[in-house]
């Protein structure tokens, strides 16, 4: 037991029995500030970065997509690192930046907002959520100004308005709504090209993973930290959909098949071409 | 100079414990019951905002008798303790037992130190792996702890209704047969041969920690599922 969680006396902390917001940050910001991802002091460092996360909406929900490629420099750091996870229930969070730093930063943000539904008995709506997710960014501002700087990308299902939305974020905390997709880190330029060409009106959640694993996979192509499908490990991407029924992982078969099928097309493209097997 | 009366110590505690124990009868009765896949926590209240049974951890459910502003009080230090604990180790790392003990050392300090006893009685439980992993304790107002297997009542007639629930309980049972018998216990009559009163699904509160659910176990039993259930 630390001195964290229960004073001298083996009673429970003033600070826990004081009446106060039902925010787990402010909490932990008065409480126990050390734990906080901003408070700790360094000078340059290098550590992992993780690249490039896309994020679309279909019909009924979004699609949020990682690679599974973590660089230091010009190593790859790693090659199966997990950069979407779920936020709560109805929301997804893909982190492109600092590994470290931005893997904190989600935990925090998953217990904030289980801490919110906990204490106040009701979810956070998803502007809340995202609101929230600013303010804890913006909490980083001066790691990002030393160069470990976390972007995230947000997206989920509005349970008030029945529509998937999609949510970007700068360093400074700054919140942009995004509209049909976006992508965010090192491969995101071409993340971006690709959604722009594949991404259409009424795509269903099957067509939508697709789309999300080919703007990975020209990334992949063209960025050196993205990391592409790793057919020999069995590697792939991270791609979740949130929809009405909640937070749902694609399984991995599905995702060897999308990655079969594309590849076939993109083989048969190219010969069509007249171009040559290198 | 006045001198103060003087009291015993017997008498101040005794004095206090009666204060505690009235404040804590005027309130409905809490029945948790264990069955073959989980926690069930039952009790009659009319409010849908005001609970007495709630979620503190992926495992741990909270169920509380007596005065709402001091329960709530405790279930948030209750929520807080168990998130920062998980945050700061590991989500495997929060246990029911060091709840339990922070919360009676919490009630055992009041009752000694402070002017007036918390006017509450607790249940706090986790569910395990297996049924044999649950854990049930029971903490009263003055900060004792017990560790009670299968069942407990608590709350106006923790007593009487203890006794049914003792008679009608068994290990093994199913969701739908512990919550037919809490809802049988809860609506007893207090008087020898009273008529049984039948609660309406809409005044019961009604949540279970489901042990074969992944991660958070604990979930809320209302509306047509909780019908569906009773009948």
């Amino acid at each position: 037991m630390n001195q964290y969680d229960t004073s001298a006396s083996g009673r429970l902390p003033h600070a826990f029995t004081t009446p106060g917001s039902a925010s787990f940050v402010e909490f932990l910001s008065s409480h126990a500030p050390h734990l906080l991802p901003g408070n700790r002091p360094t000078g340059e460092v290098q550590a992992p970065h993780g690249t490039t996360i896309v994020s679309l909406t279909f019909d009924g929900g979004i699609v949020m997509a990682g690679d599974r490629r973590a660089t230091m420099g010009s190593m790859i750091a790693s090659r199966d690192i997990e950069k979407v996870f779920p936020a709560d229930e109805y929301s997804a969070v893909g982190i492109a930046g600092t590994a470290g730093l931005a893997i904190e930063l989600v935990r925090l943000f998953q217990l904030e907002l289980e801490h919110y539904e906990k204490i106040e008995g009701s979810l956070l709506s998803l502007d809340g959520k995202a609101n929230r997710l600013a303010t804890m960014i913006r909490g980083n501002l001066g790691l990002a100004m030393q160069g470990l700087a976390v972007v995230p990308l947000f997206g989920g299902y509005d349970l008030d308005k029945r529509i998937g939305r999609i949510f970007s974020y700068d360093v400074t905390g700054g919140r942009y709504e995004e509209h049909d997709h976006h992508a965010v880190g090192s491969g995101s330029e071409f993340a971006r090209g690709s959604l722009k060409k594949l991404w259409k009106h009424g795509l269903d959640a099957e067509g939508a993973v697709r789309v999300g694993v080919e703007a990975l996979w020209d990334a992949a192509d063209d960025d050196s930290a993205t990391g592409g499908p790793d057919r020999t490990r069995g590697i792939w991407p991270v791609v979740a959909t949130v929809t009405e029924a909640g937070y749902l992982r694609a399984p991995d078969d599905q995702l060897a098949a999308i990655v079969e099928q594309v590849e076939e097309q993109r083989r048969g493209a190219h010969r069509a071409r007249g171009g040559v097997q290198r | 100079m006045s001198m103060p009366f003087y009291v015993s110590p017997e008498q101040l505690m005794k004095d206090r414990a009666d204060y505690a124990r009235k404040g804590i009868a005027r309130g409905r009765s809490v029945v948790v019951l264990q069955y073959d896949d989980g926690i069930a926590f039952a009790t009659e209240n009319a409010s849908r905002a005001l609970h007495k049974i709630s979620e503190i951890y992926d495992r741990i459910g909270f169920a509380a008798v007596g005065k709402y502003n001091e329960f709530e009080n405790l279930r948030v230090a209750g929520v807080r303790y168990a998130d920062l604990r998980g945050y700061s180790y590991d989500r495997e790392d929060v246990s029911v037992r060091g709840l339990a003990n922070a919360y009676a050392q919490t009630l055992g300090t009041v009752f000694t130190t402070e002017s007036k006893p918390l006017e509450v009685e607790i249940v706090v439980a986790e569910v395990g792996r297996e049924a044999s992993g649950d854990q049930i304790y029971r903490l009263a107002y003055d900060g004792s702890v017990t560790d009670e297997h299968g069942y407990v009542v608590m709350g106006g007639q923790a007593e009487r209704l203890g006794s049914l629930v003792a008679d009608g309980w068994r290990a093994g049972m199913t969701l739908p047969e512990v919550l037919a018998l809490a809802v049988r216990t809860l609506g007893s009559s207090p008087d020898e041969g009273g008529e049984q009163r039948a609660i309406p699904a809409a005044q019961l509160e009604v949540a279970v920690l489901d042990r074969t659910r992944p991660r958070r176990t604990f979930r809320r039993l209302a509306g047509a599922l909780l019908e569906d259930l009773l009948d």
